[in-house]
């Protein structure tokens, strides 16, 4: 499961280290690691939130580790994933196995489809349905929207992007 | 100045009735339809002109050859006004290089010339020292080639977007307002006059990927091909994803994207936020720029029409006439 938590640490050298060693002692994967440095705190203290991956039933051994290290949890929260993109797939859905479709992005752990909206008309129509698909980093939804695109010219759906300015 | 008119389609005559009407001190000295032609130095009677070839179906003489007046005619700036050719750009192409070897300058609005031989025919024209224009070729009456040679002159273009097939414009406002299959749009852009009979290259995304062709070459210079754009056309869209599109505060639009920085060159139905900028009703034609300074630009307006197509087109020729021609 992922998950996200804000840790508050000693702001000394070795502590970040500290913090972080047993997540994998726990078997868990960093994602992310955002440093917050509170302008203006004299309480010498450090603010950092971390996004990680973590095997089922190891949470509380992780608090437990953490505690001892002497780093206080301020909050533990599912992991909101922070980019969202929506896009519209149509053709013959059904037949092409929709799920396995969406399977393919949920099984990268990194990105999910986390709302899908659907229209069939006749049968022997072409479907068309909306999914919205969220990662944590940018990068990654790049990553879920290639392997969309590669998915759909398999199974020859037409696959409508978002257009995003970025240049 | 002296023009040369080849073609007296719907832009042609748009081109000769405001030349005619305005005074912008142009005169047409020579005119070919696909059928004739007549040429005079001190200039031709126009309405005279327009009102034989709307009786008889032909202009003027009918052993005058359009390369004859290219030829022989006395003019500065050749008009080249006829139909666009996608695959070999001809006989455009001919037409220009014969106006080009007597060192006239170049105003057109054919798409085939300037997406396929740009290169080539902008070499000649230099070589000359004559002027090649081609601002009604994309977005009809959208001064899009003086913005970026003069407007923005100095900044780094980043990306553009636009929004560059009328045709496919209309047809999804209509799907999108009143939940139409594309098929019922089509019919009623074909009633309109919007669409062609065939309208297989505007709704696979054809012309549009012409133009995005013809705007990356001019700001980029790349020399990239109609084959480089990744084109995807709007025939297979149903009104249900307009709808889903919808209920998220969002439509779809053709949208023709170039970004050199990802490499990337594409024509294709996007989703797009219901009040972006790009997102213009019916057949209007809109482009946004990104650039280093300026940092975003849109501009929008009519992208077809016979009198729309030849502001942009006078708008070339009174350029040339400040910029080359003193003596009028």
């Amino acid at each position: 499961m992922q998950i996200s938590m804000k840790l508050e640490m000693k702001d000394s050298p070795g502590q970040l280290v500290a913090a972080l060693k047993p997540i994998s002692d726990v078997g868990g994967n960093i994602i992310a690691v955002i440093h917050q440095r509170e302008p203006g705190s004299d309480h010498g203290t450090l603010d950092v939130q971390i996004v990680l991956e973590l095997p089922e039933g190891r949470l509380e051994k992780l608090v437990v580790l953490l505690k001892e290290q002497g780093v206080h949890i301020q909050r533990i929260g599912e992991q909101r994933l922070l980019y969202k993109r929506t896009v519209i797939l149509i053709g013959h859905l059904m037949h092409t196995d929709l799920s396995d479709t969406v399977d393919q992005i949920d099984s990268t752990g990194f990105a999910e489809v986390s709302e899908l909206a659907m229209s069939m008309p006749a049968v022997k129509e072409r479907s068309s349905s909306r999914l919205t698909i969220k990662s944590v980093t940018k990068e990654d939804m790049e990553s879920a929207l290639a392997i969309l695109r590669r998915v759909s010219q398999q199974k020859s759906l037409l696959l409508i992007e978002p257009l995003e300015e970025s240049a | 100045m002296k023009i040369a008119l080849i073609g007296l389609g719907s832009v042609g005559r748009g081109v000769a009735e405001m030349i005619t009407k305005k005074d912008l001190g142009l005169t047409i000295t020579g005119l070919a339809d696909s059928k004739s032609g007549a040429m005079n130095t001190n200039g031709l009677d126009i309405p005279i002109l327009l009102a034989h070839k709307k009786k008889n179906g032909h202009c003027g003489d009918q052993n005058i050859s359009t390369l004859d007046i290219i030829k022989k005619a006395d003019y500065d700036a050749l008009v080249e006004v006829t139909p666009t050719n996608a695959l070999s750009g001809e006989p455009a192409i001919s037409y220009i290089k014969a106006a080009l070897a007597r060192k006239k300058h170049i105003v057109t609005s054919n798409k085939g010339p300037i997406a396929l031989a740009n290169k080539e025919l902008r070499a000649m024209a230099n070589k000359n020292g004559v002027a090649l224009r081609y601002e009604a070729t994309v977005a009809g009456a959208i001064p899009i080639m003086h913005t970026l040679e003069h407007g923005l002159a100095g900044n780094e273009i980043l990306a553009l977007y636009g929004v560059l097939n009328g045709t496919c414009n209309y047809i999804l406002t209509r799907m999108a307002d009143e939940g139409l299959t594309y098929e019922q749009a089509l019919m009623e852009a074909r009633e309109m006059g919007y669409a062609e009979a065939d309208p297989t290259y505007d709704v696979k995304g054809i012309d549009a990927a012409i133009k995005l062709v013809i705007l990356a070459n001019t700001i980029w210079g790349h020399d990239v091909k109609l084959n480089d754009v990744d084109c995807t056309g709007i025939d297979l869209l149903t009104p249900d994803a307009l709808r889903l599109a919808g209920e998220e505060g969002c439509t779809i639009r053709l949208i023709a994207e170039a970004i050199p920085r990802k490499n990337i060159l594409r024509v294709s139905p996007r989703i797009i936020e219901k009040n972006h900028p790009l997102v213009v009703d019916g057949t209007l034609n809109a482009l946004t720029l990104e650039t280093d300074m300026a940092k975003e630009i849109t501009l929008i307006g009519r992208g077809a029409g016979s009198v729309e197509t030849a502001s942009a087109i006078i708008g070339d020729l009174l350029y040339i006439k400040d910029r080359y021609d003193r003596r009028t």
